[in-house]
């Protein structure tokens, strides 16, 4: 039990719809068993199409989503442009695997729209940078049996937003009601090109 | 406490931190007083320095970006702490919970160690977000009243002080201070 992967507690999805990317976490933050917070996002924006879910030891969630900002701005005022969700994909990586021998304990989700063609992008990563790109779906955290479960059997090609959105948060919701780590709450993001919306499901608080 | 003998039972364990943020905190004897201080001193040199203070968020973030690069240092400190403030601008309380992980939450109440199995039910039912400063002490009471019910060695008691936007006060807590049996 003492893994520092579920500690905390904590689910992350990501999947491609139809010119438009999706992504949601769990707010749920414990201890073991006992629940401490339930309003503790996973999912961190870093550009207006560049998006970070990050599962695992809360501590480093917070940690490498502040150190991501960091280097997202300086990337930005080196540059003078935003960075690309496929550029950020290999920062992320590449910082990950810094600590090859120390890692940070999260298991971080990248979800985005590439700047010019506007294509979805998604890809996950474990703890130590190993990039896993994929063209349906991600996910992580502690429900991730239980998300992959949902996922296969709710996603399909070329979804559009509003479908989108009822399959992740399903997928979500359904799978985190079967994990007694996650859930008390989620946060849904649809990415499309020119808006991107953020949806709080309450979900089940017990 | 030193094994089964208790060596002090008033020892206090909360740092000022300015004039409207207190740090609680419990943990390893030596290092919570050791961090606490620090953290104290560092908050007490920026409202010199700044001739204003800090808000109980900044304040937060810092105490945990501290305690944070502590915990992948050689001897990490273990330390958990509750930091409770009024917002010198917005006049808005906070309370951030904070264990030796660095782990940060900002909640509507928390606690720590076996505090949180015996507390945090009660607080779940009675709270409410918009509870006044007298309702709170009596919840407070009825967490007091659980944990000498309910802990097979005496505790000794609360400490209770009240931080407002006019400043940090203790308070007159359970002064009778009667044994409670039974519910």
């Amino acid at each position: 039990m003492p893994s520092p992967f579920s500690i905390n507690g904590g689910a992350c999805v990501a999947m491609v719809g139809k010119d438009c990317v999706a992504i949601a976490c769990d707010l749920r933050l414990g201890l073991q068993a006992l629940t401490v917070s339930n309003n503790f996002p996973k999912i961190f924006q870093y550009g207006d199409h560049v998006f970070l879910g990050l599962t695992g030891l809360a501590t480093d969630v917070t940690t490498v989503s502040d150190l991501f900002r960091y280097k997202v701005n300086m990337y930005r005022l080196r540059e003078e442009r935003h960075i690309a969700p496929r550029t950020f994909a290999n920062l992320v990586s590449s910082s990950l695997y810094e600590r090859r021998f120390g890692p940070w304990f999260v298991s971080p989700v990248v979800a985005g729209l590439e700047p010019k063609t506007g294509k979805p992008f998604i890809c996950g990563f474990d703890s130590i940078g190993c990039i896993d790109f994929a063209k349906d779906f991600i996910v992580s955290g502690t429900a991730t049996d239980q998300l992959f479960g949902m996922c296969e059997s709710l996603w399909e090609p070329d979804l559009g937003p509003d479908e989108l959105f009822e399959t992740i948060s399903q997928a979500l919701l359904n799978a985190v009601d079967r994990d007694a780590l996650s859930g008390w709450g989620a946060h849904v993001y649809i990415i499309e090109k020119d808006k991107v919306t953020k949806r709080l499901l309450k979900g089940r608080q017990d | 406490m030193r094994g089964p003998t208790i060596l002090k039972a008033t020892d206090d364990k909360t740092r000022q931190l300015n004039d409207h943020t207190l740090l609680a905190f419990s943990g390893e004897p030596g290092d919570t007083v050791q961090f606490a201080e620090y953290i104290q001193a560092n908050s007490q040199l920026y409202s010199m320095r700044n001739e204003s203070e800090l808000s109980p968020s900044a304040l937060a973030h810092f105490v945990r970006g501290e305690l944070a690069s502590s915990l992948r240092s050689r001897n990490p400190y273990s330390v958990n702490l509750l930091l409770g403030g009024v917002d010198p601008i917005t006049n808005k309380p906070s309370l951030y919970w904070l264990d030796y992980l660095a782990s940060l939450a900002k909640v509507p109440y928390a606690a720590h160690g076996y505090a949180q199995y015996y507390c945090l039910s009660l607080l779940d039912k009675h709270h409410n977000p918009n509870i006044s400063l007298e309702e709170g002490l009596r919840l407070l009471k009825l967490c007091s009243d659980e944990l000498k019910r309910r802990l097979p060695i005496d505790f000794k008691g609360l400490a209770v002080k009240a931080v407002t936007k006019d400043g940090i006060k203790a308070m007159p807590f359970d002064e009778d201070d009667k044994v409670v049996r039974d519910t």
